[in-house]
């Protein structure tokens, strides 16, 4: 896009800025629908595993449920609580947002199609990641009430429990990919399998990696079973308890977009991006792009699958399975792997 | 061009963070500009080109040590007019180090208008055209494998060290948690079903 901007007489700078903000704002718009869209799938499958009807009466199916709902938020007050820390309590729920929109960018959609195709992507996204705890943090902090601080308390824990796991994780697959960079980690499961099969959970290796990673996302996002940070029963509604309208729709937004990343991850990493799942002529018909998204479609089913099904946590067994089963696990699956690797495709005389 | 602008930015930021890390009245604001002020910091690496450092200190110390500044700042609910008490005490000690710094100063600003140390010049080859990752990594594992691994080695003696200290050994008198056998459980061994005449009642 750069290039085109140049032709048209642009300085290369501004042509640079330019296009960043054209492609930043072309990821972030349609994310924002498939957001919405997203919530009111999720709500539907919840509602047909529980054999209810779910949304069914603003426009057609109730598709148009979440944009009512948006427009509902965003004509409620904002309520400050007198007690709360003014300036943090509004600076959360940007944070929250804007870093669940800034992980996108290193997120190859297509062959080529990314806004960053920056050598460390994989990082990148570790650390964006990690920077998600802020905003419930934060949050929790300057609420100036219990039940939100109680909830930031377990967020931090969790979240540096399950980083934990989920690094080892990523290196397992960097390992097997020889690359940060996510285009390069797609590239790679071409034909992993039998070579037939593009990704990397057709391997004895990397599928237990992969179950462990699916677990951890939930974790890293607070899904059910691990949603111990805004467990309704308990604390209210954890983080968000003292937020109303528009400062609480962005904790949405950014939850949500924050699921679809680690849909996507798994996508990337383990089921072959935006391959076709066999590496037959005929898929590569089908547009990339379709593939990446339907894959990405069936991973957020399976979260909703989960959340509908699996009865939440305790914190004492949360903990447990991040440190004494994942840690563990993922460090010896480290080990193996690259054990694997020497002795395979790098050679033991090395 | 943009690259000046981008390099003031995130300097000025740095230094301004930095500054109210320790002006600032509440601790946690203080953590919370010192997060700012190693985000920044990542901002100039990656003005460097050192994008894997720039990485590597988000994910360490914004990801990690800086939340558990967080975790126990904000636990502590630390008392300010408690610590201003004791402000006296500790004045002379202040002025001690504030004389050590400003001598510093001097002697730095005094070495630097007296011209650069000659350095060596480097002896192995400049590795060009690789990342970032590949480079470090060449280095580390192999010029550097011994400083690396023992590195590593006292870490772990630190994190043991950690643990055995503050390791207690529990003597409750409910015993231990096994969850081995708490998931093996069956609801046909845990529960049984009764069916109680009325006034009877049952036994356990």
């Amino acid at each position: 896009m750069t290039a085109t901007f140049i032709e048209w007489g642009m300085d290369a700078g501004w042509a640079m800025i330019v296009s960043a903000i054209i492609g930043s704002l072309l990821i972030a718009l349609p994310l924002m629908l498939a957001v919405a869209m997203i919530i009111y799938v999720d709500r539907k499958v919840w509602a047909a595993i529980n054999l209810r009807r779910g949304p069914n009466v603003v426009g057609p199916f109730g598709l148009l449920q979440s944009f009512a709902d948006g427009l509902k938020v965003m004509l409620q007050e904002t309520i400050l609580p007198s007690a709360a820390n003014k300036g943090i309590f509004l600076i959360a729920p940007i944070v929250t947002f804007s870093v669940a929109l800034a992980a996108w960018a290193v997120i190859p959609f297509d062959a080529g199609v990314v806004l960053a195709d920056i050598n460390v992507g994989l990082l990148y996204i570790l650390a964006i990641s990690s920077l998600s705890v802020y905003g419930v943090v934060m949050s929790g902090w300057a609420s100036n009430s219990k039940y939100p601080f109680f909830s930031a308390m377990r967020a931090s824990a969790q979240m540096i429990s399950y980083e934990v796991s989920i690094g080892f994780i990523l290196v397992c697959v960097v390992l097997y990919a020889g690359s940060f960079n996510l285009s390069a980690i797609v590239e790679a499961q071409k034909g992993h399998g039998l070579g037939i099969i593009n990704g990397y959970w057709f391997n004895l290796l990397l599928f237990p990696i992969w179950v462990m990673f699916f677990i951890s996302a939930l974790a890293e996002t607070q899904r059910v079973p691990f949603d111990l940070t805004e467990a309704e029963s308990e604390l209210v509604a954890g983080y968000q308890t003292e937020y109303s309208s528009m400062s609480f729709a962005l904790f949405w937004l950014g939850e949500y977009a924050n699921i679809l990343l680690m849909c996507s991850l798994n996508t990337l990493l383990f089921w072959g991006g935006w391959l076709p799942p066999l590496d037959i002529p005929v898929l590569y018909l089908v547009p990339g792009i379709i593939w990446f998204l339907l894959k990405t479609f069936f991973f957020f089913f399976m979260f909703s699958w989960v959340m509908a099904t699996v009865p939440r946590y305790r914190y004492d067994q949360l903990m447990r399975l991040g440190w004494k089963v994942f840690l563990p696990l993922s460090l010896f699956f480290v080990v193996a792997i690259s054990g694997w690797l020497m002795f395979t495709r790098y050679g033991v005389a090395a | 061009m943009l690259q000046i602008i981008a390099f003031y930015l995130f300097a000025a930021l740095v230094i301004a963070s930095g500054a109210m890390t320790i002006f600032s009245r509440n601790p946690v604001h203080s953590v919370l500009w010192l997060i700012l002020a190693f985000f920044n910091a990542a901002g100039l690496m990656v003005l460097l080109g050192a994008e894997f450092i720039a990485m590597l200190l988000v994910i360490v110390y914004v990801g990690a040590v800086a939340v558990l500044f967080m975790f126990v700042v904000m636990m502590l609910n630390i008392d300010f007019a408690e610590l201003r008490a004791g402000f006296m005490k500790n004045a002379p000690l202040g002025v001690v180090i504030a004389l050590v710094l400003v001598c510093e100063l001097v002697l730095g600003l005094g070495a630097y208008r007296a011209g650069i140390i000659e350095l060596g010049t480097p002896s192995g080859e400049v590795l060009l055209g690789e990342t970032n990752i590949a480079q470090i990594g060449e280095l580390l594992y192999g010029r550097y494998l011994f400083l690396f691994e023992s590195a590593g080695i006292i870490l772990l003696v630190a994190m043991i060290g950690a643990i055995v200290l503050t390791h207690r050994e529990q003597r409750s008198p409910r015993g231990h948690q096994n969850i081995a056998k708490q998931n093996a459980r069956r609801p046909d061994e845990a529960t049984e079903l009764k069916q109680p005449g009325v006034g009877q009642g049952v036994e356990l």
